[in-house]
């Protein structure tokens, strides 16, 4: 520690971003009043300064972390340095606060905002289950209530985005044998683009809140406070990291694979991620035009969603839910993933349906799009869509049902271990059927008609993200932990973490989905005690706080496990994975110096003389 | 083998106490309505196939834990790749499955829109934040849904604001309320029980989205035709009794107070001849012309404070001689100094 230099904190990309961000803000309003002065209106309007000041705020901030200098160098033909990092001296802290076009800090950055802003979702959620925890109004009002229901959604997106991303850049280079994404610069801008965006939303807070939920329908949206706006632009900027990420996820995996690695020789999870990717590449623009038009609806009275402008509110839930709905695919294919990465190694046997598991992620991604209707069954679009809509999501089922039964075969006859990433892989497993066997209920349209915006879609949408996201991200960090910082994190409290985390998901989500049932409503403050749900809601939100506890445990060991962790071998748990072969942690260029060929497949566990890779240890890497 | 039977077996045991454990359970309140009849039945069939399928992964599963962990460091498990019939045999079989769920989903759809040509109409208006029942067959609107037992009603839903959603957990069936004109959508209601239950706003529409609920009283036929004559007299007595009536019937009462409390909207109580400030700083008297304004116009003049909310022009689905009433109403409540 005494050795650390001096950081200035105004060289830190974070630091100077932010201070371009206000700048950038304040710019942004001076304009508008300016424009509003010369055209002779009364200077000073607060929804359009606000707005073209945080548009502004967003590329300051870019300009200000200083993500767009090497492209500007290049543009004018000036050279940019080869290393990962502007400043090499920087102790490693003091890294991640910079910018860097390494993957793997690139991934640390995207994980630990992941984890941080999950944290603040989470926050709001214990404030509004405190006050849902009895009947009546105790705690906060009704317009903060709305709030907080809308932010806790779209900020756990943001969080869930964030941890997608996170596992898509650090493990993807690796797992394929790249030394890097095939655009490093492309890949910090989607990065850091989040942070400004972030900021956004969440001043949303501030400026008066937002009563939409996250999915902020018109006319509702097109009347809400001025923190409605910050809500959409800052989903509009969170959109770009989506899009650019995944289009580099897609780049590099076509391009950057390891010699003799042909797609069928993948790791698992990069089937996933790639799946993910188009997903992502094809979607996010629905929801940012969605927004734009509410929020220029708004500015300049175009009346998209105006009934008395010609317009129709139908038509913003059809571009919202086209994105919307293939995005829950985005915040669950990686976890299955993960599920099917980590899967074979516990249980030591190869994969089972290698070729059916890699197909369903991209059949679950194209099926992914011709469902996004079933939003909408009660919504008042036109009734002859809600037919074909029920058919085509039906569909879900089976690339689905194809993953879980193949994660059987694979666990049938193995010998499996039970170590934190593994249970949270088993947990994963039961969550996410939970999740998913609740999802026909809804899909058929006359079950749908009673379950529709009550607490059951609440339950049923937790169990998918839980198991489909949280769970596997968990697991997929206790996994990885060895390999990102070389030393072992606490089993013991890895396991605490994981029962309490378990057990009270389960009462949780069957809380939830039995207080639907009973006809609670989603998004209100308050209910009425005669549908017999206030026990309910008591043991929702005494589970909900047992969740964040057991968050908290899960932190806490991570932070302990990097200071004071053993050192940890370097493939704890006996995988086949080219990364694992590597010493721990990772040299920075990945496999520069340790280049190898594919030889085998990767999940031939137990099988004589069935190497996955040679490495051609001593020589130099050898393009492909 | 022998694993192979005794997990099924397991399988066998726990989708059957699975299932029954749940169909013994009151998952949902009291069932009233034919139409809801078809959604039980589907939902039931659902909970089955949700047993058996839940049972068949966890099933497997925990025999696996139990019986294939690892005993020893350096084991592997049985070397199979996969296993493509059976990779066919589960996709086929489900694809089967979902799909006649989906055909029963379609029928059971059709049931809860079959049309009763006696089905006597309702709209349903929704606005922030309450609900007016306009019973268009006689002309008269009433702020309570009431309906014969056994017989078909169509509701027309609508909304004057912003998209609410009618829904009565009892009758299981639920339509959103849309904006706009010809944006009215259909929901058939039949009946099955009498007495008291609530349509609750199911779509959120804003600050007061919780308490935006209405009585429904489902009543014999005679005991229904009965109402509908006194409602078809209209409310009798003063003008401010009458006034009082529609405070309630048209919605009014839901953000605006009679006790001078500020709800969402200005209370009424001593509002009348009161002078008001209004948002850009000017100063009226809230007389009568003001008040018939503010009834028929809500955006013509807004009152300090209130810039943010925006009432929805209900006067227009108000006769003069029903706002003539409501101003009556406002007046005796008292009058600013």
């Amino acid at each position: 520690m005494s050795e650390t230099k001096r950081v200035n904190i105004f060289s830190l990309s974070l630091v100077r971003g932010i201070v371009f961000q206000v700048i950038g803000m304040l710019v942004g309003m001076g304009v508008v009043t300016l424009v509003r002065l010369l055209m002779g209106l009364p200077a000073w309007k607060a929804e359009p300064a606000w707005v073209f000041g945080a548009i502004l705020s967003v590329l300051f901030f870019l300009i200000g972390a200083g993500v767009f200098s090497d492209w500007y160098k290049m543009a004018f033909g000036e050279p940019v340095s080869d290393h990962h990092d502007p400043d090499p001296s920087l102790p490693t802290w003091a890294r991640y606060l910079n910018i860097s076009y390494d993957h793997k800090v690139i991934g640390i950055q995207y994980g630990v905002t992941s984890i941080l802003v999950v944290g603040i979702a989470g926050t709001f959620a214990m404030i509004f289950r405190t006050e849902l925890a009895q009947a009546g109004l105790q705690f906060v009002d009704l317009d903060f209530f709305n709030t907080l229901i809308g932010l806790h959604g779209i900020v756990m997106i943001a969080g869930i985005l964030l941890g997608v991303g996170a596992m898509s850049n650090y493990l993807v280079p690796l797992l394929i044998g790249a030394s890097d994404m095939a655009f490093p610069r492309l890949n910090a801008f989607a990065y850091w683009i989040n942070v400004p965006a972030a900021l956004l939303v969440v001043s949303s807070l501030f400026l008066g809140g937002f009563d939409t939920g996250w999915t902020g329908y018109p006319p509702l949206s097109a009347r809400a406070p001025l923190g409605m706006q910050m809500f959409f632009w800052g989903v509009y900027f969170i959109g770009f990291s989506s899009i650019l990420g995944s289009l580099n996820i897609i780049v590099t995996t076509i391009r950057l694979r390891a010699p003799g690695m042909n797609y069928w020789r993948m790791p698992i999870f990069v089937w996933a991620a790639v799946a993910t990717a188009l997903i992502g590449l094809t979607a996010t623009q629905l929801i940012g035009l969605s927004f734009q038009m509410v929020s220029f609806q708004r500015l300049f009275g175009m009346g998209f969603f105006d009934p008395d402008k010609g317009g129709n509110v139908i038509l913003f839930q059809h571009l919202f839910w086209f994105y919307s709905h293939p995005a829950v695919y985005v915040f669950i294919l990686p976890g299955l993933g993960i599920i099917s990465e980590l899967l074979p190694v516990f249980a030591r046997k190869p994969l089972f349906g290698y070729k059916w598991i890699a197909m369903s992620s991209l059949g679950i991604a194209l099926v992914g799009f011709f469902v996004w209707a079933h939003h909408m069954f009660t919504s008042g679009m036109e009734e002859y869509l809600r037919v074909p809509f029920m058919y085509s999501t039906m569909l879900v089922a089976v690339p689905t049902g194809v993953k879980f039964f193949s994660w059987v075969g694979t666990m049938w006859r193995g010998r499996m271990s039970f170590e934190t990433p593994m249970l949270f892989t088993l947990g994963a497993i039961s969550i996410f059927l939970l999740g998913g066997l609740s999802g026909p209920p809804n899909a058929t349209v006359a079950t749908d008609l009673y379950l529709h915006d009550t607490y059951w879609i609440v339950g049923h949408f937790h169990a998918t993200m839980f198991g489909g996201f949280v769970f596997p991200f968990v697991a997929a960090i206790y996994y990885w932990f060895p390999k990102i910082t070389g030393k072992m994190y606490s089993e013991k409290l890895g396991k605490l973490h994981f029962w309490l985390m378990l057990l009270a998901f389960y009462v949780q989500s069957l809380g939830q989905m039995r207080a639907g049932l009973l006809g609670m409503r989603r998004r209100i403050a308050d209910y009425d005690p005669a549908l017999g749900v206030q026990p309910t809601h008591l043991w929702i939100t005494i589970a909900g706080f047992t969740i964040f506890i057991a968050m908290v445990i899960f932190v806490f060991n991570l932070v302990q496990s990097i200071r004071k962790g053993e050192p940890a071998q370097a493939n704890p748990w006996g995988s086949r994975s080219p990364e694992f072969q590597l010493p721990s942690p990772i040299p920075a260029h990945n496999y520069a110096d340790h280049p190898f060929v594919v030889v085998g497949e990767p999940y031939d566990y137990g099988l004589e003389d069935a190497p996955y890779l040679t490495f051609e240890t001593g020589q130099t890497a050898a393009a492909d | 083998m022998k694993h192979y039977i005794t997990v099924i077996l397991l399988v066998a045991l726990l989708t059957v106490l699975v299932g029954t454990g749940l169909s013994n359970m009151t998952l949902m309140p009291q069932l009233a309505s034919i139409q809801g009849t078809f959604i039980d039945q589907l939902f039931h069939k659902h909970i089955w196939a949700i047993s058996f399928l839940f049972s068949l992964i966890v099933g497997f599963m925990l025999y696996s834990i139990v019986v294939f962990r690892r005993r020893e460091d350096d084991e592997y498990g049985d070397h199979f790749e996969g296993n493509t019939p059976l990779e066919i045999v589960w996709t086929i079989l489900p694809l089967a499955t979902v799909l006649y769920f989906a055909y029963l989903g379609a029928i059971a759809l059709a049931e809860t829109r079959r049309a009763d040509p006696n089905a006597y109409n309702v709209t349903a208006v929704g606005q922030q934040w309450s609900w007016r029942f306009d019973y268009t067959d006689y002309g008269f609107s009433s702020d309570e849904l009431r309906l014969p037992a056994n017989r078909q009603t169509l509701i027309l839903t609508k909304s004057l604001d912003v998209i609410h959603s009618f829904w009565i957990p009892e009758f299981r069936v639920k339509q959103d309320a849309l904006p706009g004109e010809g944006m009215e959508r259909e929901l058939r209601l039949t009946p099955t029980k009498t007495g008291t239950f609530k349509v609750r706003c199911a779509e959120l529409c804003g600050t007061r989205h919780a308490y935006m609920l209405a009585d429904v009283i489902v009543m014999e036929p005679d005991a229904f035709d009965q109402w509908v004559q006194e409602k078809l007299q209209g409310p009798g007595g003063s003008a401010e009794e009458r006034g009082a009536e529609w405070y309630q019937q048209f919605g009014c009462v839901a953000c605006h107070t009679t006790d001078g409390s500020p709800l969402v909207g200005p209370s009424w109580k001593g509002l009348y001849g009161e002078e008001v400030t209004l948002a850009d700083g000017s100063v009226v008297v809230a007389d009568e012309a003001y008040l018939r304004e503010s009834i028929l116009d809500p955006q013509a003049k807004i009152v300090q404070g209130f810039e943010n909310v925006v009432m929805p022009p209900i006067g227009q689905s108000m006769t003069p001689e029903q706002i003539d009433d409501v101003i009556a109403f406002i007046k005796s409540l008292g009058t600013g100094e």
